[in-house]
Formats: C-alpha cells, structure tokens, sequence
C-alpha cells in the first residue's frame, strides 16, 4: 500500500529560486496580449460584433429615410447606438470565456493587483470596439454617402470607446457571475453610460456639423471625465468584484 | 507551512466551515477526504486566496490571509477538476501567459522543463481545446508547477480522467512531493490519495473529524474514513 507513497518531509525543499512580485503593466500588456491570440484564432467575439454592427446599420439605412441635409443631425444616434449594442455583445462574451471555462480564476490566483486583470480585459475590449468601428466608418460612409474620417470625429470615438469599455468591463465582472448576465449587462449598463453617450452623440455631431470648438468642448471635457472616474472608481473596485 | 485556526465560511444563512483547525508541515502530502458537500471545495478554495473567510486565521508560508494574498499567490500552485486553461492557445502559450502573470525571470527555459516534466513536449505547439481531459489535466499541473511553488493545492484532481491518465497524473504528483513541496489534496477517491498521501484529513460537516498518519491506521484506509464519519 506504502510502496510508491513520497518520500516523508524530512529534507528541506531545493533552493527556492526568489519569489518575484508580478509587475502591474507586465500582467496588463500579458492579458491584453492572451485576448487577442486567443480571438485573432477563434474569430468568435470580434466576427460577432461586426456582422451584428453592420446589419443594425444596414436596417437603420433601410427604416430611415434620409434627406442628405439631415444626414450629420442623425448620424451621431445611429453610429454611437449601433457601437453600444454591438460592443454589449462583446463585453459580455469576453468575461464569459474567462468564467466558463474556469480560467477567471487562473486569472485570480496570479500574484498581482486584480485591477491588473480589469485593465487587461479593458484595453482587449477597446481594441475589438475600434476594429468594430474601424470598419463600420467606412460602410456607413459609403451607406449614407457622409464622410466621417474627420480628426475631431475619431477622437470622440476613442474617448466613448474608452468610457464605455471601462464601464462595460466593470459591470460584466459583475455580471458574469450571474446565470442571467446576458440579460443583466445590458440593464445594468445602459442607464450607467447614459452620460458618455449624450456626450459622445453632441460631440459628434458637432464635429460632423462643423460647430464652433467652444460649443463642443464641454461634452469633450465631460467624455475625459467620464473616462476618468470611471478607470479610477474600476481601479478602486474590481478586486471586490470578483471576489467570492 | 499552513496554520488554519476557528475558520468559518458562511454564505448568507448556511455555515459550510465551522471553526475549522488545520495544520501542514513543510513537505507534507495531506489528503483532506469527504463525502460531497463537506466544504473540501470551500476550504481549498480560501486556502487558494481566491475565496474570503467568515472568520478565524490562515496564514500559509508566512502570509495571512487575505490581507497577504498577492504575496502568497506567487508561492502557491493550484489545480481543480477545470483545467484553467484558454483553448484557443497552445499548451506553451498558456504556459508562457501564466510566466508573464507570475514575471517569472527565465520563461523559455523553465516552460521547456516543465513541457519535458508533464509529457507535453511533443504536443507544445497543438491548441488545448484539441487536448483530451487528461492531457489538459496534465498542462493544468503544468501551469502550477511553472513558478516552482511551495505549497500546491490540488481539488479533486482525478475527477473525469481515464485510468492512464490518473496514473500519470499520479506520477506527477509523486514528483511534486518527492521535491519536498508542501502538497494539500482533496479528494473523495480514496484508492487514488491512499499511496500518495503521508497524512489523511476528514471533513465532514465543516469540520476536520478525524487525522491519521499511513502508519497509524489500524485497518485500511476505507475503515478509517466510515469510522471518522460514523462518529
């Protein structure tokens, strides 16, 4: 019975080698860079939210009737409701790989600060929403025969974009340890990204509008703090999160 | 190694752990054997830091718990019956993810000992999701044994794999404990845990109700085990 039993713990384990503490932008830049080895060879996620953001632009194209000059004033609601539901689709599956099929806690037992893991998913989630957009720009462009590859326009997309991930990655933590979190996301996350929305929609359209600077600085300036709070309040909170 | 004192778990109204007591000597190989729902899932679970207790004290290799769980995770493996693995990477890509997590100073030559240790080397290149159960199981111990730590966790490890597979698996765990890693296992198959284990835990009902060393038992391990839950 005892014959291949270890031997007893007499000796003292070998030489441990030194215990080094994870570094907090090495496990960011280690999960961003696993999200998308992993999506880049599945196509699961990412394939998901551009065939959905395309047909709800395509129905939008076909319900809505545009006169040419009314096309900037609509144009900002269409683009920024199609990359919320689309982006949904994505947050909600991207934490849903890593809960079932175990690996959310691979993630948790790394010897780093857990927002680590928040800010890895985060910045996957921005990238995947960008690609989205990056393609849908041109599509809607040639739809709606509107240019939208305006500087001003781009870079509201990436500060909504950020504002929306940060939230969205947050809230699926959240979610994703309910047995309902394809249904809970969404109501969870729409009425928090209220702000960035309205936000991102004036921006845009002021920009897609050509309007004074001045008349678009404030809804610019409530994006970055939206961004702001948001990334430190994740920061904060993630680790309580997750937890059990 | 591990010192666990009046631990108790609750979640919300029912009590899974019920002032527990635990003790571990550096090197041991502790088999924690229960019936289902005795809390060996639980108390692994926040002994693995991945799980806050209700009350009392655990500290493992010097580190309390919670508040010194990012210092303990990098001395501490974990395996469960789910793999934790990402399928949709190779086996050295999940193992060179989990170096990057833990910053381990030399990754390609350690993912290489440790491919070569598990029996993977040949398959390093091939996706896990085209992996049997109990080759995954083996990479699982793999990504454990990859910062080289000193206590490692396993949680029903056998569970779902075929005979070669536990066998090898076994071997593994053999290697783990020959290199004087402190080892806790839980496990309701008692002929898998009888020849690795130097010392068998009881849980039942959220407490530890019986101990014995190999040598100590009278009779064998099965008559010890219905004896410890009879009681």
């Amino acid at each position: 019975m005892t014959r291949n039993r270890p031997s007893p713990p007499a000796a003292r384990p070998p030489s441990l080698p030194p215990r080094p503490r994870g570094g907090f932008g090495r496990a960011v830049l280690a999960i961003l860079w696993k999200d998308l080895a992993a999506e880049m060879r599945s196509r699961e996620l990412l394939s998901a939210m551009l065939v959905f953001a395309l047909l709800v632009i395509l129905i939008f194209n076909f319900a809505i009737e545009l006169a040419p000059a009314l096309r900037s004033t609509i144009t900002p609601g269409v683009l920024w409701v199609t990359l919320a539901f689309a982006g949904t689709l994505g947050l909600n599956r991207s934490m849903a790989v890593e809960k079932d099929r175990g690996c959310l806690d691979g993630l948790l037992l790394a010897p780093v600060d857990r927002s680590a893991i928040f800010f890895g998913k985060m910045l996957a989630n921005l990238v995947f929403m960008l690609l989205v957009a990056a393609i849908l720009l041109p599509v809607y462009s040639l739809l709606y025969n509107i240019n939208l590859f305006r500087p001003g326009l781009l870079l509201v997309i990436l500060l909504g974009s950020l504002g929306y991930v940060a939230v969205g990655t947050l809230l699926a933590g959240m979610a994703v340890q309910a047995r309902t979190r394809e249904v809970l996301l969404p109501i969870l996350l729409f009425p928090v990204i209220v702000p960035v929305l309205l936000a991102a929609v004036r921006a845009s359209g002021g920009f897609l509008q050509s309007a004074p600077f001045e008349q678009i600085l404030p809804w610019l300036n409530l994006l970055i703090g939206y961004d702001v709070i948001f990334l430190a309040v994740a920061y904060m909170v993630f680790d309580f999160i997750v937890e059990e | 190694m591990i010192r666990v004192r009046k631990l108790v778990k609750r979640f919300g109204l029912k009590t899974v752990l019920r002032g527990l007591d635990f003790d571990v000597q550096q090197g041991e190989f502790v088999a924690v054997l229960g019936p289902n729902g005795a809390g060996k899932t639980t108390f692994l679970r926040i002994l693995a830091s991945l799980s806050r207790p209700s009350l009392g004290e655990v500290v493992i290799a010097g580190c309390r718990l919670p508040a010194q769980a990012v210092a303990l995770r990098a001395r501490l493996g974990v395996v469960t019956h789910q793999p934790l693995l990402y399928g949709d990477l190779t086996a050295e890509e999940n193992l060179r993810f989990f170096a990057r997590l833990y910053s381990l100073p030399d990754p390609g030559e350690r993912i290489e000992a440790v491919l070569e240790q598990i029996g993977l080397a040949p398959r390093r290149r091939d996706l896990v999701r085209t992996f049997s159960r109990g080759m995954q199981q083996r990479l699982a111990i793999g990504r454990a044994i990859l910062h080289d730590p000193e206590v490692i966790l396993f949680d029903e490890p056998h569970t779902g794999l075929d005979q070669n597979a536990c066998d090898m698996l076994d071997q593994v765990l053999r290697d783990v404990a020959a290199r004087g890693r402190t080892v806790v296992m839980t496990s309701h198959d008692l002929s898998r845990v009888e020849p690795l284990a130097t010392r068998f835990d009881v849980l039942d009902r959220g407490l530890i109700c019986a101990s014995a060393a190999p040598r100590d038992l009278r009779g064998n391990l099965l008559d010890f085990y219905r004896e410890a839950l009879a009681k």
